[in-house]
């Protein structure tokens, strides 16, 4: 089948690339397993690490759980309605918006951080709750929420459902309970298993608005990555791989799902 | 209710989040870059002191040879897997794009674990090697971030291209080189520029990797870091702010118009 030189090459570069992205995976998860990693794996396998971890940084965990089930409620009270109103009233206003909402996909969380820091970190209640590091992740993920769903909402004829609901007597609301939601519902899934996935994993905006009290998962890693033995920096990593990678499944499965709708 | 005000009613929660936790903190920033001793030449002095003027050509040159090479793999492995269906092409899909769910710091890790002191390389190679907080390191880190990115713009591209045109090429006498270059490069070229644009604003602005990796070498977002946390430079950080973050929102810009997506940012 790989016949000519060219193909061969060009297997061997993908295969090099599957390894240089798949061979520190394994290592990491190989050393959050063994009980001596400077020994080897001679040394044996052991979960006395996981458990380590557990002890150490479960209420990292914990937050990183409760921080992204409240961005995805926020995004979705934010996006869906905002959605709606951007496919229904298309122009170069709406553009503006859309593109100014998605500032944070293009600037470095490092610099909105920073922005937000100057403005709100003299407010100290504000600045040492939770809340503080739930807008950073609000603010980095609802333009995901929204694009999602305005993208399903702009390949159907939305103005003809709707006036046909119109002249049958329901209210707005009446139609965007009944009609824009569950034909919107394959983009708010993908759209709210995106937000989830980059929430749990945001790192650049936490790190600067996380307090010592307040650490996420992904701050709780960088912590361990600087100041904890290997085998437990990768035992924790373990813990997030576990955490992340069904959900990243999960959200490719949904996007597909959702971009096959709008073609 | 109207279908106007309702419709309104329906943007309003955006638009008061937006200009709360975006627009006044942005204005606060820029305001901010110019209330530092050097008043509005802070941008001048970027440019001036050999610092930061090193730090951003060190940072260019990291994120140039980044793009580059996530160029070359990744539009190698994504022609392969668009032209070819073998046993396993699925599973080599599923690993070439794992990592986009993975935050820069544990990016950063996993390059520790191949060149770090403890690092794969390091063990297996006799003498002492040690690359993971070099400049190869925070390549390597920025590489992997951007090759599953790349890959994904390029392989959606080049299912949109047509065989039949490089069948033409090769029975008009063409080689393979001259296929690359005068049929599979100009077809791609949208997507090319796009997924270049986006590894290398991504890596200009990578924070969690050059947090992890960048102990000894600077790079922009670690002077960004360095100068708010420790010197307490807040102008020169949220100058270097504005500056990298122009650069990155118009490199996005460009992407966007020739691909019409957006692949998450982040790193």
């Amino acid at each position: 089948m790989f016949k000519s030189k060219v193909k061969i090459l060009q297997l061997a570069i993908t295969l090099l690339a599957c390894a240089f992205l798949f061979v520190p995976i394994i290592l990491s998860v190989l050393a959050g397993l063994t009980a001596n990693y400077f020994r080897g794996i001679s040394s044996g396998l052991t979960l006395k690490w996981v458990f380590e971890v557990w002890d150490l940084y479960a209420n990292s965990i914990f937050l990183s759980l409760w921080l992204a089930i409240a961005c995805l409620v926020c995004t979705l009270i934010i996006g869906l309605p905002a959605a709606y109103g951007l496919a229904r009233h298309p122009g170069w206003l709406s553009r503006l918006l859309e593109e100014f909402i998605s500032l944070p996909l293009a600037i470095p969380g490092l610099a909105l951080a920073l922005a937000l820091l100057q403005l709100y970190g003299s407010m100290k209640g504000f600045r040492t709750s939770w809340t503080f590091i739930l807008v950073g992740h609000v603010l980095y993920t609802l333009p995901f929420m929204v694009r999602s769903i305005l993208a399903v909402l702009a390949s159907m004829d939305l103005k003809t459902l709707e006036e046909g609901a119109a002249s049958l007597g329901a209210s707005p609301w009446q139609r965007f309970r009944d009609i824009v939601v569950p034909n919107a519902m394959p983009g708010i899934l993908a759209g709210a298993l995106t937000v989830v996935t980059l929430s749990i994993g945001e790192f650049n905006l936490t790190w600067m608005l996380h307090t010592p009290y307040l650490k996420t998962l992904p701050v709780g890693l960088a912590d361990s990555y600087a100041s904890m033995r290997l085998e437990i920096a990768s035992a924790y990593t373990l813990v997030f791989f576990i955490l992340i990678v069904p959900l990243l499944m999960a959200m490719q499965w949904a996007s597909a799902r959702a971009q096959r709708i709008t073609q | 209710m109207t279908n106007r005000t309702f419709v309104m009613a329906c943007l309003t929660p955006l638009f008061i989040f937006s200009i709360l936790f975006l627009a006044l903190p942005i204005v606060r920033l820029f305001m901010a870059s110019g209330e530092g001793d050097a008043g509005w030449a802070v941008y001048v002095d970027i440019l001036r002191k050999p610092r930061y003027l090193n730090t951003l050509v060190l940072t260019v040159l990291v994120s140039l040879a980044t793009t580059f090479a996530a160029l070359v793999v990744s539009t190698t492995a994504g022609m392969f897997l668009v032209r070819n269906r073998f046993t396993g092409r699925g599973t080599v899909l599923s690993v070439l794009t794992l990592p986009l769910a993975f935050p820069g710091v544990v990016i950063g890790f996993l390059i520790i674990l191949l060149g770090g002191r403890q690092g794969l390389v390091n063990q297996l190679t006799p003498g002492h090697v040690v690359f993971a907080y070099s400049a190869i390191g925070l390549f390597l880190g920025y590489l992997y971030f951007s090759i599953p990115r790349v890959l994904l713009t390029v392989m959606a591209a080049a299912e949109k291209l047509d065989p039949s045109l490089e069948e033409a090429a090769r029975t008009l006498g063409a080689s393979p080189y001259r296929v690359v270059i005068d049929v599979i490069i100009p077809g791609l070229m949208p997507s090319l520029v796009a997924s270049g644009a986006i590894a290398f604003a991504t890596a200009m602005g990578a924070f969690g990797t050059a947090f992890t990796l960048a102990t000894n070498i600077d790079v922009i977002p670690m002077v960004i870091y360095t100068e708010f946390t420790l010197s307490a430079n807040i102008a020169m950080a949220s100058a270097l702010s504005i500056v990298l973050g122009i650069i990155t929102w118009i490199l996005l810009l460009i992407a966007r118009s020739l691909s019409g997506s957006t692949v998450a940012g982040g790193g």
